[in-house]
Order: C-alpha cells, then structure tokens, then sequence
C-alpha cells in the first residue's frame, strides 16, 4: 500500500509538471525550468549521499563543467566563422586554442557535456576512495576542489571569460534563443531528462548495485570483509553522480544563458546538497520536490528581502539536520510514528500498565 | 635585492602564513581527534576574534589595548564556541556529515549577523606603536629582506600559544583527561572522567585559539563577514594533511602548506598555486592516507 501511494505521488507531481506550460505565466515557467535542470543533479546528490553516504560539497564542479562545455559551444556557434569570442581578443589572444576548437561541434558538445564530468568524478573518486579516504575527509576536499575551481576560473580570463564568465548566446542547434516557442520546447526537454534520469536512478538504487552502496554506507569494512572492493562501487557512483551534475549543468545554461565562477563555488555548492537535504536525502521525488521548494523561495525572499535570505538557509540547515534528518519524505514516517506512538499509549493507559515506547529509535 | 633575498623573504611569508593557519588548524584538529567533529564555523570564530579585536582597540586606548584585544577575542570566541557545542554540536555526536552541515548553517548565520553589524567593507585595526616598522638587512647575502614585525610577532604568538598548549596536554590534569578521552573513549568514561566536560572544554579551547588567529590576522589585513572562509578551507587542509589529534603533525602540515603556497606563489599566480596546493594534497595521501601522524590501533572504525 505505501508503494501504491509514493507511487501516485509520483504521477501527480508528474502530471502537475507536464500540464505547468498551460497554468504557468511564462516567467514562472522558466523559473520552473531551470529548478528542473537543477532537479536533475540533486538527483545525483541523492545517489551518492542518501545511498552512498558520501557528502560532496564539490558537485559545483562538475555542474561546472558541464555548464562551461555548453557554454563554449554556444558561444563558437555564435560567432562569425574565423572571429574570436570578444573576451579573447581583450586578452590579446590571436587564435582559437584547440580545446575550444573541438566543441563547435554539436555532438562533440553534447559528449563532451556527459563524458567530462563523469571521468572527472571517477577520477577524483578513484584516486581517493582507493586510498580508503572517507567521510569528513572527502567533503573537505571537494570543498578545497570547489574554491581551486572557481578561482582558476576567474584567474584564466583569456581562456573562460573571468569574473564574468561566459554570455551573449544567441543560438542552439539553429534555433534562435529567445524565441518563446523555444522557450516551451526547452521545457520539455528539461522536464524529459529529469524523467530519465529518476528512472535510471531508481533503476540503480533497486539493483544489486544498489544494495552494496547501502550496505558500504552503514559498514564499509564489513563489505570489504565480504569480498566486495568499497572503492569500486564508490567510484561508480560518484561518477555517475558527477554526470547528472554535468548534464544538469549544460541543461541549466541553456535556460540562463549565461554561466560564470560565482555559480560553481563553494556556497553555490553547498545550496545545491542543502536543496536535497530539504527534501530528504535518500527520497528521489523528495529530492526533486526539495530543490523545487528551495529554489523558488529562494526566488522569492532573495527579491523580498536580499539581506534575509543567507539567515534564512543557515537557519533552514540546522533545522532540517537536527531536526529532521530525512527530509520533507521523513515527514509521512514521523507523522506514521506519532500515530503508532499515541496509540500505544492509549493501549497501554487501557490496559493500565507503564506506557511501553513502540517507537523504535533508527 | 638577490634570489637569496628573494627565497629568504617568501620563506618568512610562508612562515607567517603557516602561523595563521596553524592557529586556526589546531582546534579543528584537536575537536576532530577527539570528538570526530568538524566545525565548518570555526572560520567565523577567526571572524569574530578580528571584529572583537576591533572592538576593544575601539574601547581602550594606551599601551594595554592590545593585550586586551587578544584577550578579548580569545575569550569572546571560546564562549561562543562553547554556545554551538551546547546549542547545536551535542545533539549530533556521531553523525559527523550532519555535524559538518549544521555548522555550515551556523556559519552563514555569523556572516550575516556581522554584515549587518559592521557592513560588508572591512574595518582595520591599528597595530599598537611598538610593532610598527620591520627588521631590515642591509648587507650581505640577504640584503633587501625586510620582515615586519608585526609578522615576527604573529609567529612567536602562535610558538607561544603552541607551548602552552603542549604544557596543558602533558602536564596538566584537563589534558590528561583529553588524551584518556581520545584514546579510548568510553574506558575513559567508565574510569570516571566526565567526557562532557572535557568535549565542551576542548572544543572551546580550540575556538577560542581560531578567535586569537583572528586578532593576529587582524593586524596585517582587514577584517571582513567572510575573513574567517578564505583561511578555513586551507586549515582544513592542513588537518588532513596532518593526521588526527597530533599536535606535532598539525605544526609540521601547517607549515608545510604554507611554505609551498609561498613557494610555489613565486613561479605562478595566487590562483594557481591553490590548484597546486589541491593537487598536493591529493598526491600526498596516495601515500599517506590517515596523515603525517596517526594513531596506530588495532581497532576497527568505522568512519
């Protein structure tokens, strides 16, 4: 029965996203729009934290990657044959370097959007992972990953454009960017990723595969001990977590139309894990559900009150992590608890014995 | 001024830099030994220090505004780090990922609340009269190397506080009961030592350290909200590089990030060389994994 229910709340959430272009005033819509593209990396998140048990605040990175490899191709596709992007010519560069040269082609783009990011990732995790590496360690170092990241990026201004990174599209694919028609298209487009990349996350979870993350989350030495090889598993994940990033990070650009340092650093990040730790780490729709929320009042409190909103998100972290360590998804279970616990101490108050605590602490 | 000059001056700043991490990488690796928290807000404990510091040059005028300055940023940052540990870190003993985004939480909150007090632009201390100027070498070999003393003070600040806090850990009963705590934790317990106390002492300790880090800071740059962030991330480095709980392993780590930022500063950019530093780090647990210095245990953990 609870299966039936997560799962028609699924199909409404679904529904409520697909029928969004008929209710939705077009700036709400690309709103909408670019929370799905960053939907689509807390997915990722979700993998490698709630079943992995691996907390990256480095996802920044390999979102980056993905955005600034779109961005290239969007910004050669732009220009006249033979120019140079404006900023490169500032920087007296006199000719295109060769790895920008290779993304002009669509298809290179678009490869180079997933496969990038995932042997970033795997490579990265590997050489960590490997050494046995974990926990508070890994997170700092994907946060030392995150600050190297954006400050290379603002320091080679002939190569990424700088403080201000990369803007001014105008086309994708030949079609003309601000065209509302594309607008809606673009949707879509987001909305269909986001559906194949929660299938292939629930794929994943439900696999074999899927089991041992979880089992290396609660004991990895244990599942060594088993015969398993943690690192290995690990690495997967992360990298796969690493290539939604990636493409949640090109689908992103698209909508925005622009990509720069400030976006990938450490506290964009940051938002980007606090966004699923709303939702609950370990509930893909949550997840999706959590970035949506976040996002949007984000939106709305940043314009209402600037000042407000970094009190507000400190405020919200503490909360939902002392608090409430599953998320929004927790919410159902603890309301289920508080029922059974009410109930019992009904029961045991009837049967006139010392209340017996039914709730078992997890 | 000669290559020796050169080399020699960037050694002394990689020294000073290594100081100012050291005193900021002490209570993160002495909380995470012994409590396997990280306090991702021990940054803005370095901010608080600074601003604190500001404070009382603010209130007090004459030869003893600085002594009370440090004094000050210590004590104000070691209540304030005692509040989180009773408020929010308590509660999260044993999930230390939790802990780390708590914290994070705890940090945004501090910078927000310092913007809103002192502005986003950065107030300056004002170094007392006696450490202002620099020692200079006129001749010889080094001639043209010129270190401030402000710089020179922050060093032996930071052996001094090293000192004392090699004499607290080996000498005194508060520090025999931290080294019973972080080797084996409910024996400890179980022998009588209230291993709340010593949690919240140490942890305050280490806090008030990082507010001291701020005021020394303070003198040579100005303070800003998020002058605790850009030093936080390299102390955490140089905890990882240094390996858990051990003093001698965090000095060496220190002193090791520093010297190679301010080595590796004068072939490229700032920017470049955090790359670097990054790329080092990572290397230099292929090898050592757990640190320069760990415990050797038996014991299985399950981090």
């Amino acid at each position: 029965m609870k299966k039936w229910s997560a799962l028609s709340l699924d199909i409404v959430l679904l529904a409520a996203l697909a029928l969004a272009p008929l209710y939705l005033s077009a700036y709400h819509l690309s709103l909408l729009g670019r929370f799905l593209a960053l939907a689509v990396l807390s997915l990722g998140i979700s993998v490698i934290w709630g079943w992995g048990g691996i907390l990256s605040l480095g996802q920044g990175v390999f979102w980056g990657l993905g955005a600034y490899v779109l961005a290239m191709h969007l910004k050669l596709t732009g220009l006249a044959p033979g120019d140079l992007p404006d900023f490169m010519m500032w920087s007296g560069l006199d000719h295109l370097p060769a790895w920008w040269k290779i993304f002009e082609h669509p298809a290179v783009a678009i490869a180079g959007v997933v496969v990038i990011p995932t042997i970033a990732g795997g490579l990265l995790a590997w050489l960590v992972f490997n050494r046995r590496v974990s926990g508070v360690y890994f997170s700092l170092l994907t946060q030392a990953l995150a600050l190297a990241f954006s400050t290379l990026l603002i320091s080679q201004q002939a190569y990424t454009g700088g403080f201000n990174g990369l803007t001014d599209f105008s086309t994708i694919l030949g079609h003309p960017m601000i065209d509302p028609g594309f607008q809606r298209n673009i949707y879509w487009i987001t909305l269909g990723v986001l559906v194949l990349a929660s299938i292939a996350c629930r794929w994943l979870t439900h696999t074999a595969f899927g089991r041992v993350l979880v089992a290396i989350r609660d004991g990895e030495s244990r599942v060594r001990f088993l015969g398993y090889h943690p690192a290995a598993y690990k690495t997967i994940a992360f990298a796969f977590g690493a290539m939604l990033a990636g493409i949640s990070g090109a689908l992103y650009v698209v909508h925005v139309g622009v990509i720069s340092p400030a976006m990938v650093g450490v506290i964009p990040s940051i938002e980007m894990v606090i966004a699923v730790a709303v939702g609950g780490r370990s509930s893909l729709t949550g997840v999706v559900l959590g970035t949506l929320l976040v996002n949007f009042g984000k939106d709305w409190i940043s314009s209402a009150m600037p000042e407000m909103w970094q009190l507000a998100m400190g405020a919200l972290f503490i909360l939902v992590v002392t608090a409430l360590p599953q998320g929004l998804a927790g919410i159902p279970g603890l309301v289920e608890k508080l029922v059974l616990w009410s109930k019992g101490k009904r029961e045991a108050k009837m049967a006139d014995q010392p209340a017996i605590a039914l709730v078992e602490k997890d | 001024m000669g290559h020796a000059a050169i080399i020699a001056g960037q050694g002394f700043n990689g020294v000073s830099l290594a100081s100012i991490l050291l005193l900021t990488a002490l209570g993160l690796a002495l909380s995470f030994g012994l409590m396997n928290v990280i306090n991702m807000a021990h940054g803005e404990m370095l901010m608080v220090g600074g601003y604190l510091s500001f404070l009382a040059t603010k209130m007090v005028h004459g030869p003893l505004a600085f002594p009370f300055a440090l004094l000050l940023s210590f004590a104000g940052a070691a209540l304030l780090g005692a509040l989180l540990e009773v408020t929010v870190i308590r509660w999260l003993y044993g999930r230390p990922l939790d802990t780390l985004l708590a914290t994070w939480g705890v940090s945004l909150i501090l910078q927000q609340a310092a913007r809103s007090l002192f502005g986003a632009i950065g107030v300056e201390v004002v170094a007392p009269h006696w450490l202002e100027g620099s020692v200079s070498i006129e001749h010889g070999l080094l001639a043209g190397l010129s270190m401030p003393y402000v710089r020179i003070f922050i060093i032996l600040l930071t052996v001094a506080v090293l000192g004392l806090l090699m004499v607290f850990i080996a000498r005194t009963r508060w520090g025999l009961y931290l080294r019973a705590v972080h080797q084996d934790r409910e024996m400890a317990q179980a022998l009588g030592v209230n291993t709340r106390w010593v949690d919240l002492v140490v942890f305050s300790m280490g806090t008030g350290v990082a507010g001291l880090a701020g005021a020394a800071l303070a003198l040579i740059a100005p303070v800003t909200p998020t002058v605790g962030q850009s030093y936080v991330v390299y102390a955490f480095l140089v905890v990882i590089v240094g390996g858990l709980g051990s003093l001698f392993g965090t000095t060496l780590a220190a002193l090791l990030v520093g010297l190679f930022s301010a080595g590796v500063q004068m072939f490229t950019s700032i920017s470049l060389a955090d790359v670097w530093l990054l790329v080092l780090v990572i290397l230099f647990i292929q090898f050592r994994p757990k640190g320069i210095i760990y415990q050797r245990s038996r014991a299985m953990k399950e981090a």
